[in-house]
């Protein structure tokens, strides 16, 4: 074992109340070359501010496409030890839960075949392991497929799919995000492990309007529970929280967008005009107690969401107001499906689900899904003329 | 032959018996302090989480004790938010004091919970990708620090979500959150002629660069960029290895402001510019820390309860934000990329 690298630089980040990544990867460096020398190159990077990351080189795992990410360091000759130095994503258990005797299984795994070093979890949701050679991969698969663990989805395919804890420790999850999440990951194995789209395609699921899993910023199809009855009050706790101090009229009545409840300080009641609310949730957030969604549960459905590159950042829109969301989910499928074949047959090479109904249109969007024009798809009609017409419209 | 594509574990073997029996018939939730809540269920059986900010990247030994942590006190059970915090699930509620010092043994800090940031959300960097402009987890420590306190202590008038990309490509929620931290490039690639003609497919460089900035020079069997029309999204390079981006002379973080992903009240809106450019400053980026401390001290004093960042500027207006931040207003300021006539005023009602 050669001795520890000198990093001068990263050793000021060892130190302040937020733990410290450097620590993390200086354990690392106790028992691993790589980790080590990982150490070494990323100091090189704080001195010439550029990262020595080589740029792409295809790897996998047999039978796989996809969960296995390239990595070759540029300056190899400096650090052997990242010559080659693979990130592999797992598919991580559908709402990130975790029992230590399962996990315990993979860090032993990943001691024995990689860097020792994680991401829990990448910004895509996987487990993330960084740091392995070529010829250890197929090894960390198997092993990891004979604990009960399979890898995630990278490159032009479905990326894997994440949900927000749900049922599982929400009060306020509309649909059974953990369900839908595991379903439609198990569902679509082939898609998500072999890319033959033209982009990534992603799938998010939050529970509620406050979407904890960031969907509508982030995903091509973002599905987000909403319900369609009357929010359901509790007129004890109502009083209860009024009585308590809470700001009733500041918090909630003021803050309601649409200006749909109202409250009545003589007879301490709260009334909501449920025919106006938009079901943005603030009110239940702010008195958990005294306030429940409706009954009748679904999702909506949007469309498009992904960072700016190439056509700007776009949040995803909705294509479906309301889907009931009931095992074993044949509706979301079906449109899944549908749209994938609509974007595969006329996506461009790396042109993302939302960029090609930019450039095509919704109306080929909406011919292609079979889904009807609704107003709940824009926040107002055009304001131009400019429309156009299909040949089986117009009089011939 | 090793068995493929069965997925992932199943979420219900990764679930404690309490949450199992509770699972979808959770009531209501409190928050105790800025570390901890309690989700009470129907039958009136109650779960704690204690929450953490983890650092994203972890040692396997790190893991190994927090699965020590959990066995001790949870019965073996954890979960990880989508912001990298690490949840224990607590059913004893005299377990949570003792966890707790654990953590804070370990280097943890219990916080987030509440009106408090949140882990910050970040991406890889100088770390593991090979095409960042700034590091990430460098950037992240310094800038947890720099604000740490409103991670423990519940001071700000809403949630404060952060988040950096270390690139455009932007693997993070960054362009809706309240502040963000963003990898940019500030000159145009360079092409390496006789290494294009070797590794790269010219027409599909060509179709990658969203401004039209790039044409085929087919006497080099290479290509040309044209520098007016390239904004640096290094879109080209992750096409093409021969048309490294990188320049540390150049490269930096620009700040954007006043994203959220909830329609609570308001709905979810992008995060807008702020700062434009500030140079890499490893290994702890000075002005990116008190720039952002500075931006969100303004929010806490400034803002009215329960309002987000964004629409605290939605309220003063971004004329007054400029203001009240001291922040310079730039021509970089006004959008000139796709769409931009819509984001310029028209009307004579703004204030001074
Ligand atoms: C070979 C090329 C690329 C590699 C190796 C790569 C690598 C990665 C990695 C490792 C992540 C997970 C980040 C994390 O750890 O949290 C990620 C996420 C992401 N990447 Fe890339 N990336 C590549 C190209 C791109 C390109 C070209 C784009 C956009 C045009 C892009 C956009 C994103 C986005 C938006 C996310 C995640 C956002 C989310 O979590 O929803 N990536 N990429
Ligand atoms: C530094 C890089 C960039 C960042 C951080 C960024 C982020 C953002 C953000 C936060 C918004 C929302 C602003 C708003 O709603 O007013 C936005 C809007 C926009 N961005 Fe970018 N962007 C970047 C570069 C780009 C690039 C490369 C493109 C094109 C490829 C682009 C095109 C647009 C357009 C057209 C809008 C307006 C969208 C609309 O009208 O809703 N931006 N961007
Ligand atoms: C295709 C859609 C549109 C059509 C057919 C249209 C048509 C017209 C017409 C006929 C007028 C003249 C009215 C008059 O004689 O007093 C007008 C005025 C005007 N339009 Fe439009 N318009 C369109 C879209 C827009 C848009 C998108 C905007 C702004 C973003 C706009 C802004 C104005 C303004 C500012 C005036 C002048 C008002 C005034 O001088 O009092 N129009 N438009
Ligand atoms: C196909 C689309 C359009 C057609 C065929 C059209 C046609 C016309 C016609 C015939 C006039 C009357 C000219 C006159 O008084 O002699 C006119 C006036 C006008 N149009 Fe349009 N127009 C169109 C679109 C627009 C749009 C999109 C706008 C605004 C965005 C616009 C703005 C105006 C204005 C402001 C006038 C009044 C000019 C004035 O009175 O000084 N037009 N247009
Ligand atoms: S998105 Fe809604 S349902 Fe999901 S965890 Fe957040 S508050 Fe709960
Ligand atoms: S959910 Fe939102 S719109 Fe509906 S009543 Fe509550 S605050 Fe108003
Ligand atoms: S944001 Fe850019 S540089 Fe950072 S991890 Fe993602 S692709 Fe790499
Ligand atoms: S960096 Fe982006 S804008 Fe510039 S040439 Fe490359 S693809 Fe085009």
């Amino acid at each position: 074992m050669p001795e520890l690298r000198k990093t001068p630089m990263l050793d000021q980040l060892l130190d302040g109340p937020f733990p410290s990544f450097v620590k993390e990867i200086k354990k690392g460096a106790e028992k691993n070359e790589a980790c080590n020398d990982l150490l070494g190159q990323l100091e090189l990077s704080y001195e010439e501010k550029i990262t020595h990351w080589k740029h792409g080189g295809i790897v996998g795992v047999t039978g796989y496409g996809g969960g296995v990410i390239g990595r070759y360091s540029d300056v190899p000759e400096q650090f052997p030890g990242l010559t080659e130095f693979h990130t592999m994503r797992i598919n991580q258990p559908a709402g990130w839960f975790y029992k230590t005797d399962r996990l315990r299984k993979l860090l032993d795994i990943w001691e024995k075949r990689g860097s020792g070093l994680t991401n829990f979890h990448g910004a895509t949701g996987d487990i993330i392991l960084l740091g392995t050679h070529t010829n250890e991969l197929q090894n960390v698969a198997d092993d990891l497929a004979h604990e009960g663990w399979d890898l995630g989805g990278s490159g032009s395919d479905l990326r894997t799919p994440s949900a927000c804890v749900g049922p599982g420790r929400c009060e306020w999850a509309c649909i059974d995000t953990l369900d839908i999440v595991d379903t439609l990951t198990r569902r679509y194995q082939n898609e998500l492990h072999r890319p033959m789209w033209p982009y990534k395609f992603k799938i998010k699921i939050s529970g509620c309007a406050n979407d904890g899993v960031a969907a509508k910023a982030r995903a091509d199809c973002s599905i987000i529970g909403t319900w369609k009855d009357n929010i359901q009050v509790n007129r004890t706790e109502v009083v209860n929280y009024v009585n308590g101090g809470f700001d009733i009229i500041g918090q909630v009545v003021d803050k309601c967008p649409t200006k749909c409840i109202s409250y009545n300080p003589v007879t301490k009641s709260l009334s909501i005009d449920d025919n106006n609310c938009v079901r943005c949730h603030n009110c239940i957030n702010k008195m958990p107690k005294a306030l429940r969604q409706g009954k009748i549960n679904g999702a909506t459905i949007l469309i498009g969401g992904h960072a700016p590159i190439l056509q700007s950042a776009f949040m995803s829109w909705v294509v479906v107001p309301f889907m009931e969301m009931k095992p074993p989910y044949t509706e979301i499928s079906d449109l899944l499906e549908k749209i994938w074949e609509w974007w595969d047959e006329n996506g461009k090479m790396r042109e993302r689900t939302g960029e090609l109904i930019y450039r095509l249109g919704m109306r080929s969007f909406l011919k292609a899904t079979g889904l009807p024009a609704v107003p709940q798809m824009v926040l107002h009609p055009r304001a131009n003329p400019f429309f156009f017409w299909d040949k089986e419209e117009v009089n011939q | 032959m090793v068995k493929t594509d069965f997925g992932p574990p199943k979420y219900l073997d990764m679930m404690s018996d309490l949450c199992k029996r509770n699972y979808g018939k959770w009531k209501y939730h409190e928050v105790l302090d800025t570390g901890t809540l309690v989700h009470v269920a129907e039958n009136g059986e109650k779960l704690y989480t204690v929450r953490s900010a983890t650092p994203r990247l972890m040692h396997i030994d790190t893991l190994r004790a927090f699965c020590d942590l959990a066995d001790k006190y949870c019965n073996g059970f954890f979960r990880f938010t989508s912001r990298h915090s690490i949840e224990f699930l607590l059913e004893d509620e005299s377990n949570i004091e003792p966890l707790k010092a654990d953590l804070h043994a370990m280097g943890y800090s219990p916080g987030g919970v509440g009106n408090t940031i949140s882990n910050m959300l970040h991406t890889q960097g100088w770390i593991h990708c090979h095409t960042p402009a700034i590091d990430a987890s460098g950037i992240v420590k310094a800038v947890m620090d720099g604000v740490f306190d409103y991670y423990t202590e519940a001071k700000l008038p809403a949630r404060l979500r952060l988040s950096l990309a270390c690139c455009l490509n932007m693997c993070g929620a960054v362009h809706c959150s309240d502040v963000a931290i963003v990898g940019i490039h500030r000159v145009p690639p360079k092409v390496l002629d006789e290494k294009v003609a070797k590794m790269c497919e010219i027409p599909n460089v060509v179709a990658a660069c969203p401004t039209r900035a790039i044409r085929p020079e087919p006497s080099k069997k290479s290509v040309v960029i044209n520098d007016e029309k390239c904004m640096y999204c290094g879109n080209c390079y992750t096409m093409c290895p021969a048309i490294p981006i990188f320049d540390p002379k150049n490269d930096g973080a620009a700040i954007f402001v006043g994203g959220k992903v909830s329609d609570a009240r308001h709905p979810a809106m992008f995060s807008k510019l702020a700062v434009p450019y500030i140079p890499n400053e490893p290994p702890k980026w000075p002005t990116v820390v008190q720039t952002v401390r500075m931006l969100i001290d303004v929010y806490a004093k400034d803002a009215k309860q329960g309002e987000r960042y964004g629409e605290w500027i939605n309220r003063i207006g971004w004329e007054r934000f400029f203001k009240v931040t001291g922040l310079p207003f730039t021509d970089k300021h006004i959008d000139d990329y796709i769409f931009s006539i819509p984001t310029f005023r028209s009307t004579a009602t703004f204030k001074w």
